[in-house]
């Protein structure tokens, strides 16, 4: 009667919300957030007053919008990880289908900024590249449908997946943007590896890839321009590549000082897709090594706690995420030292970019929102021995 | 992996007679069917991560790992360029066989204008303008405030230039270096060198890269890098040059000539020492190449050896010397020489009539056309063309100037006996004053085959023999008694150096067809001293005339006769030869 005069009492969830998600939170991996998005901040005091002088504007004025953008990034990025993983999973594919349409209409209403690639909408304030947000969705997506497949009697998701992974791949490739694209299909694949793919259609998949990078080289004059300037055994000293290198060099183990590098001076990437140079002159291999290993420890550590993950989706959804996670930031590194050619992709919290920050956010908040510690019954294991 | 039905039939038939719903069993066993399922899958997910994690930890360690490589490793300067595009602006200095410079490189600098930094673009036009007079002060002005960024004033200035541009003050007109091609000696040896302008060009530097004549022939070995500061050493001696200059030009004065060449040639090496063409140019100041009228009439053609002409009785010596060589007449044989000439349709007749015989020595010395057009038919078209093959009459001379491959001798399109008989006398075969002084060198050295060179021989090895020692000598013989006895005898004698040659006046052709009247290319090729053979000289002059006599006179005897012994008369003694106390030259006197 109590209860149909004055409703019911609100069943206790057992838990206040924030003592249970610093309980369950990974804190490392937090910290190493933490600590990357300083350490571009530090970078960025390098790196603005060039770009800055360049277009106009205060010494500090990027660091500034850095700041903004990433407590933007932050705060949208702890909020995620209260999230439960089927709240996640939802907001994720809503996001999806609004950053998927956004990319689709970038040949209408997109603008290159006069590099070659239509990849950003002008907002006036500030630019905006889709396919950054594109991603963390797309991971989720696909983390879903290849779980739903594995069910007795699901869907075919992983035909659907790949299906949706190679309409993105095609869109990237039109403006171009292959770099994003290899991602899609990085990621397309590692989930589809973690779901339990056969090795034949793995192997079949690296050769189709290698297949595509061939064409690709062939008819498109961007791509092939980049491949041959990194296949070429003598770097030309004034290529981007040459000045990333040469200020590693310079830089030696422990930097040239702070404030005290040059090669922000020479290339018009230094705050982006070269921010790994800047560091590594002005502050030495010390602090190049110490951002590996920040990476790593992200990286390393989700894909641990995934690895005693019962749930599929959570543990595909989370592969996904980490392994692009570290794709990109090692990517972005790796054109600094030569290992990869060169390719316009940022380093996830230490570039600066509105776009790469608050994306880099949400798939980081979704990672560690889905890499949370929750019961996994593994007690069962030992009571039940399930059979039929 | 047994397989477990679904709907296992005892467990089903044991519920119904318990009267529970047999379909919980089902959906039980379906539960436990996918449980298993995601059991399996786990476990396979398991293992994937973990190789995930290793590959990642690998790229990561080879990322760090190569950072610490490159950081490891030593810097290098940052250049302007990558290596291959620097415009280098060295270039060898070229002097004469005894190390005199012909050309030589100096250091000026270019003005150019980068209009932002400039402060008063009025006052430097204004101040421009009174420096170099050729430039326009509006013009200036309005290039000054437009909205070039960079802009070229002068290529080339002066010290003293660049000092009053100096005192402009005005930040915005700077200096690059700028090396400039130089040649000392002026116009001498100008169809040579040739001449050198600019390449490509940055700031910095300009390429200087030659144009004509040897610098352009030897361009990329004057212009390589890796030869540090070694001249190109000629064989041209600039004293001897200088001096065949100097008397070419005076005669082709005299004989009223449009044109003159000269072409004096070591007659064993075939190192060229003096080469000349007149008209001539100054290689500082290369005229532009004429957009109109005859190319061949240009000062920067070289007559020498750019010029094919029909040489005439010059080449009469060539049908002697073979038929000698061949044992088909000696010296002494009697040839029928009665005119005119009759074959088919055409007719060869003599200057003038030398009876119905002569001997073959007289043939040359009184240089008889039908004579020597018998002598060839004895010949043969084949053996004369083999013999003129092997005197080099087929293809261009391989002398270093970028003028010399396209002069291609004209021979007869098919050789039939008419041709044997005209060629024999130098008439339908043209060929360059190049081309006929090596063959005389071959012929009158000994019977070696002689290349023509520009560049100093400090080695020297004898080519191939083309006719015998004796027949090079009764050659020599022959031409020497045109000299003392013949159609030289008037001008040709240089008293002490025994020259020995032959004479060869031909009617310049039409352009239309057919022969001028009164228009000539006269030339004498000639050898020195007879006996022993040290140095070739031919001489041509184009359309002389000698206008001092009742009538004018334009045979070779009377033009370039006198001109060729007065430059033998000049150059000898520079080239160190000892003039011959028994032809009577007083050598010393109480």
């Amino acid at each position: 009667m109590t209860e149909m005069v004055y409703g019911s009492v609100p069943a206790g969830t057992g838990e206040p919300i924030l003592p249970r998600w610093w309980r369950t939170i990974d804190k490392w991996s937090v910290s190493c957030v933490l600590m990357l998005f300083s350490i571009g901040l530090l970078l960025g005091l390098a790196s603005s007053p060039p770009l800055a002088e360049r277009n106009g504007f205060s010494a500090f004025h990027y660091v500034e919008r850095q700041v903004v953008f990433g407590t933007l990034a932050l705060t949208i990025m702890f909020v995620i990880t209260m999230m439960s993983p089927k709240t996640v999973r939802r907001l994720a594919v809503l996001g999806f289908a609004v950053s998927f349409v956004a990319v689709a209409l970038l040949p209408v209403f997109g603008t290159d900024f006069g590099k070659g690639a239509v990849r950003w909408y002008s907002l006036g304030f500030a630019s905006l590249q889709p396919s950054e947000f594109l991603k963390p969705g797309f991971i989720v997506l696909v983390g879903w449908m290849i779980a739903a497949s594995n069910e007795v009697a699901g869907p075919p998701g992983k035909t659907y997946s790949f299906a949706i992974a190679l309409v993105i791949v095609l869109l990237l490739a039109f403006q171009p943007d292959f770099g994003q694209a290899c991602l899609i299909l990085f990621s397309w694949g590692v989930m589809y590896f973690v779901g339990g793919a056969p090795f034949l259609i793995l192997a079949g998949i690296a050769g189709m890839a290698v297949l595509a990078g061939a064409f690709a080289y062939q008819h498109s004059e961007h791509f092939a321009r980049r491949i041959d300037g990194f296949l070429s055994a003598e770097v030309d000293p004034t290529t981007q590549l040459g000045y990333a290198a040469n200020a590693i060099r310079e830089g030696g183990f422990f930097g040239v000082g702070v404030g005290e590098g040059t090669v922000k001076w020479s290339l018009p990437d230094a705050h982006t897709d070269f921010i790994i140079a800047v560091a590594a002159e002005e502050y030495g291999l010390i602090l190049v090594l110490a951002i590996i290993f920040l990476y790593a420890t992200i990286v390393l550590r989700s894909l641990f706690r995934l690895m005693r993950e019962r749930d599929p989706f959570i543990r595909l959804a989370g592969t996904g995420l980490a392994c692009t996670f570290a794709m990109q930031a090692m990517i972005n590194m790796s054109v600094a030292v030569r290992l990869l050619p060169a390719k316009g992709m940022t380093l996830p919290f230490v570039s600066y970019g509105g776009s790469s920050l608050v994306a880099g956010g949400i798939l980081v908040g979704m990672l560690l929102a889905l890499t949370r510690s929750r019961p996994q019954g593994e007690i069962r294991d030992y009571l039940v021995r399930s059979g039929r | 992996m047994t397989r477990t039905p679904l709907r296992p039939l005892a467990r089903i038939l044991a519920a119904r007679r318990e009267g529970e719903n047999p379909d919980a069993i089902e959906r039980a066993n379906l539960a436990a069917r996918h449980e298993a399922a995601r059991d399996a899958s786990r476990e396979r997910a398991e293992g994937r991560l973990l190789v995930l994690g290793i590959v990642f930890l690998c790229a990561f360690s080879m990322v760090g790992v190569r950072m610490a490589a490159l950081a490891g490793s030593d810097p290098v300067e940052p250049r302007a360029a990558a290596s291959g595009a620097q415009i280098v602006a060295a270039r060898a200095d070229i002097t004469d066989r005894n190390g005199r410079i012909l050309a030589t490189n100096l250091t000026t600098h270019s003005l150019y204008a980068q209009p932002p930094h400039m402060i008063e673009p009025e006052k430097a036009a204004r101040e421009l303008a009174k420096v170099f007079p050729d430039l326009d002060e509006a013009d200036l002005l309005k290039r000054f405030t437009g909205e070039r960024k960079f802009l070229w004033i002068k290529k080339r200035i002066s010290p003293e230039q660049q000092q009053q541009v100096f005192d402009i003050g005005e930040p915005g007109l700077l200096f690059g270096p700028r090396e400039m091609r130089l040649y000392p000696n002026g116009a001498v040896a100008s169809h040579v060198l040739g001449g050198a302008g600019y390449g490509r060009e940055g700031v910095n530097s300009a390429e200087l890269i030659g144009v004509a004549g040897v610098e352009k022939a030897l361009d990329e070995e004057l212009r390589d890098p890796g030869r540090g500061d070694v001249p190109l050493q000629l064989s041209i001696d600039l004293t001897v040059q200088a001096a065949v200059e100097r008397v070419l030009e005076g005669g082709m004065r005299l004989m009223n000539a449009k044109g003159a060449a000269a072409i004096l040639m070591d007659a064993h090496t075939g190192e060229i020492v003096s080469l000349a063409s007149l008209p001539d140019f100054d290689p500082n100041d290369r005229p532009r190449p004429a957009t109109e009228g005859d190319q061949a009439e240009s000062p920067l053609f070289n007559r020498a050896v750019q010029g094919v002409y029909e040489l005439g009785s010059t080449f009469k010596i060539f049908a002697a010397a073979q038929g000698i060589d061949q044992r088909l007449v000696s010296q002494s044989t009697w040839i029928e020489t009665e005119g005119p000439l009759k074959w088919g349709t055409h007719r060869i007749n003599d200057l003038r009539d030398h009876g119905p015989a002569l001997t073959v020595q007289d043939v040359i010395v009184k240089s008889s056309n039908i004579g020597t057009a018998r002598i060839a038919m004895m010949i043969g078209p084949e053996r004369q063309q083999n013999f003129l093959r092997d005197l080099g009459f087929f293809k261009p001379t391989s002398v270093e100037l970028i003028e010399a491959p396209g002069a291609r001798p004209l021979l007869p399109e098919k050789w039939s006996e008419i041709h044997t008989m005209t060629v024999s006398y130098g008439h339908g075969l043209s060929a360059s004053p190049m081309h006929l002084a090596s063959a005389y060198a071959t012929l009158l050295n000994g019977g070696y085959k002689v290349t023509p060179t520009l560049l100093k021989r400090d080695r020297f090895e004898r080519g191939p023999r083309v006719i015998s020692e004796n027949t090079s000598k009764q050659a020599r013989d022959l031409l020497r008694r045109v000299v003392t006895d013949g159609t030289a005898a008037a001008f040709g004698e240089v008293a002490g150096y025994r020259v020995a040659g032959k004479t060869g006046t031909a009617d310049k052709p039409k352009p239309e067809g057919g022969y001028y009247e009164d228009k000539v290319i006269a030339t004498f090729a000639s050898v020195f001293p007879a006996d022993d053979p040290k140095y070739i000289l031919v001489v041509t002059l184009d359309e002389p005339v000698d206008t001092t006599g009742k009538k004018p006179r334009r045979t070779a005897d009377r033009t370039a006769v006198p001109v060729a012994a007065e430059v033998i008369r000049r150059a000898a003694p520079l080239l160190g030869l000892a003039p011959d106390a028994s032809a009577g030259v007083t050598l010393a006197r109480n």
